[in-house]
């Protein structure tokens, strides 16, 4: 291979080294030496980011089961960046969890094969890359072996995602039958829409439905959002979500473009259930995870308005939201992790009169907050502004009604915490919460993004750039 | 010899992929769940083999998607069945009606 191949495989090799790295240090024994050791895994982890950010590469590799471009490359930049804040709001959690290496190497297997599923080129890859992404977060969903609710979290997703994996493959073997070579290319060039295509469509849609817990196929999200450790619950709305969404639309518009009218159809009543069940359950939670994994169903609800835009504007709305998403919601999941390693407090009435005690952290989750409803200073606002344009531009004028309704219902939910933390008075003070360095610049990176983001236009054409619709 | 038309061997994966999905909506032991994700997995094997041999012969792509399956399917299982241990050691049931502690 040459230099030019390791260039465009950089992502997976680095992460692999890493692995192997961890795994070398857990047979040393390293775990004891718990602070050097979390602080070595992030420093790497910032020198993955930035091995991410070298000149990219295109092309392909493997007689086309591995494909690289630059909206691929920016998209794996987008999550190891994720990745990255996720371990440093973690900090605190691992410090007092005795299985730190174990949690690392999950989660970066979980990253290997979130990369090779975005740059499959052929569904084999996908399917691999897809197994490889779920299955280690069962395990670490169950991460907090000796608690029931996450135990409970770990089976519903195993058994879900088993499941669903299974409907994914139905469908793909349909296609198979029907084209007879599953590389993307000759899959796009051979589709003809036929009863048997179509059904094949119906189970691969079904199958990334569920991995997106999109309605009506969302009913593990809840208790495996809630069951999980905090950082976990990070991972699986930020990570997992934002990369089944970046494949789900290059299936969309690369394999299944010659379906687009029946697509739109499925599309459209996939996004107004999501957004109006996701939004209304969440009206009624009190524990904060499990309103934020009904607050995922719907802000996926809002992607795929801008999905069916179905041009290149819509994949590069969604790119583009999925950014501020994973801002957003990282810095509200640091926040409530802050909270949680110190008190234990997780609803949303103990969170009243936050702004008292814990300024610092009321205003971020305030921000993260106004950013997910679609506030205007904040890039929410502009993620959502041109999702919605997105949509507009296909006419989809019924889906754009509802997707306005829906604003305002989530406004409504999400003011509702803003205000808990700022006007309730407090039954019982929360005691002043530390934070360490990692959560500090975590935070402060999440909240200067979702702050800045909307402001600075080049980063959008620069994605509009990259995006390509064949 | 005349052979088995390619029908009978869908309708045969259809009925087990349909059986894997009323066996896992049906059944409360988890164990039988991921038995019924087998015969969901295995009803996929089908296909691709015989779409492979009757439709394909001359490349063998379905055969290695298969192997593939199995291969994925096994470690899934290992960790479903790993948890499930988890569970019955320390709350001494494997029943999905008893992991209940979380309801909206």
């Amino acid at each position: 291979m040459s230099i030019y191949s390791y260039l465009m495989l950089r992502f997976e090799v680095v992460i692999t080294l890493i692995i192997f790295i961890l795994l070398v240090l857990k047979l040393n024994d390293a775990d004891k030496k718990e602070k050097s050791l979390l602080i070595g895994i992030n420093i790497m982890l910032l020198l993955n980011f930035i091995v991410g950010l070298l000149p990219m590469a295109e092309g392909n590799l493997f007689m086309g089961f591995f494909r690289s471009n630059g909206l691929l490359v920016l998209q794996k930049n987008i999550l190891n960046l994720g990745l990255l804040l996720i371990s440093l709001t973690s900090y605190n959690y691992l410090l007092k969890n005795n299985n730190r290496i174990e949690f690392y190497i999950l989660m970066l297997s979980s990253m290997l094969g979130v990369f090779a599923m975005l740059s499959s080129g052929h569904i084999l890859v996908l399917y691999l890359g897809l197994e490889m992404s779920t299955i280690p977060i069962a395990a670490l969903a169950n991460f907090n072996k000796s608690m029931k609710n996450s135990s409970e979290a770990g089976i519903k997703l195993i058994l879900s995602s088993a499941f669903s994996t299974g409907i994914l493959l139905f469908g793909i073997s349909l296609l198979y039958g029907a084209v007879g070579n599953l590389s993307f290319e000759n899959i796009q060039a051979n589709l003809q829409l036929n009863e048997l295509t179509l059904l094949a469509f119906a189970f691969i849609l079904g199958g990334f439905a569920f991995k997106m817990s999109i309605v009506p196929f969302h009913l593990w999200t809840a208790d495996v959002y809630e069951g999980s450790p905090v950082a976990v619950t990070n991972y699986l709305s930020v990570i997992s979500k934002g990369s089944v969404i970046f494949v789900f639309i290059s299936v969309l518009y690369s394999i299944f473009s010659s379906f687009t009218d029946a697509w739109l159809y499925a599309i459209t009543i996939l996004s107004i259930l999501s957004m109006t069940v996701g939004n209304l359950f969440a009206m009624r939670q009190q524990n904060l995870k499990r309103f934020f994994a009904f607050s995922s169903i719907a802000q996926v609800g809002f992607v795929l308005v801008g999905i069916a835009g179905a041009s290149k504007i819509g994949l590069t709305s969604a790119t583009y939201f999925v950014l501020i998403y994973l801002l957003s919601n990282i810095a509200s999941f640091g926040v409530i992790s802050a909270i949680f390693d110190a008190t234990g407090k997780e609803t949303i009435n103990d969170y009243k009169g936050l702004y008292k005690s814990n300024p610092y952290f009321a205003l971020i989750l305030a921000v993260s907050l106004f950013s997910l409803a679609g506030i205007p200073p904040t890039a929410g606002f502009f993620g959502k502004m041109f999702l919605l344009t997105s949509s507009m531009g296909n006419g989809m004028y019924v889906l754009l009604a509802f997707a306005a309704i829906n604003i305002v219902i989530s406004l409504y939910n999400y003011l509702r915490i803003v205000k808990t933390m700022f006007i309730d008075d407090a039954v019982e003070v929360l005691p002043v919460v530390g934070r360490n360095f990692g959560m500090k610049m975590a935070l402060a990176v999440c909240t200067i993004g979702i702050i800045i983001i909307g402001f600075v236009t080049p980063l959008f054409q620069y994605i509009d750039v990259l995006s390509i619709v064949k | 010899m005349e052979q088995v038309p390619l029908s009978h061997v869908l309708i045969l994966s259809s009925c087990l992929f349909f059986l894997g999905i009323y066996g896992f909506f049906s059944r409360r032991n988890m164990i039988t769940m991921l038995m019924s994700i087998e015969l969901i997995l295995n009803s996929i094997n089908i296909n691709f083999i015989a779409f492979n041999k009757y439709l394909y012969p001359h490349q063998l792509e379905g055969v290695f998607f298969t192997l593939f399956i199995i291969t994925v399917a096994a470690a899934e299982v290992s960790l479903a069945i790993a948890i499930i241990i988890n569970l019955y050691r320390k709350f001494n049931t494997i029943d999905v009606e008893d992991t209940n502690t979380m309801k909206f």
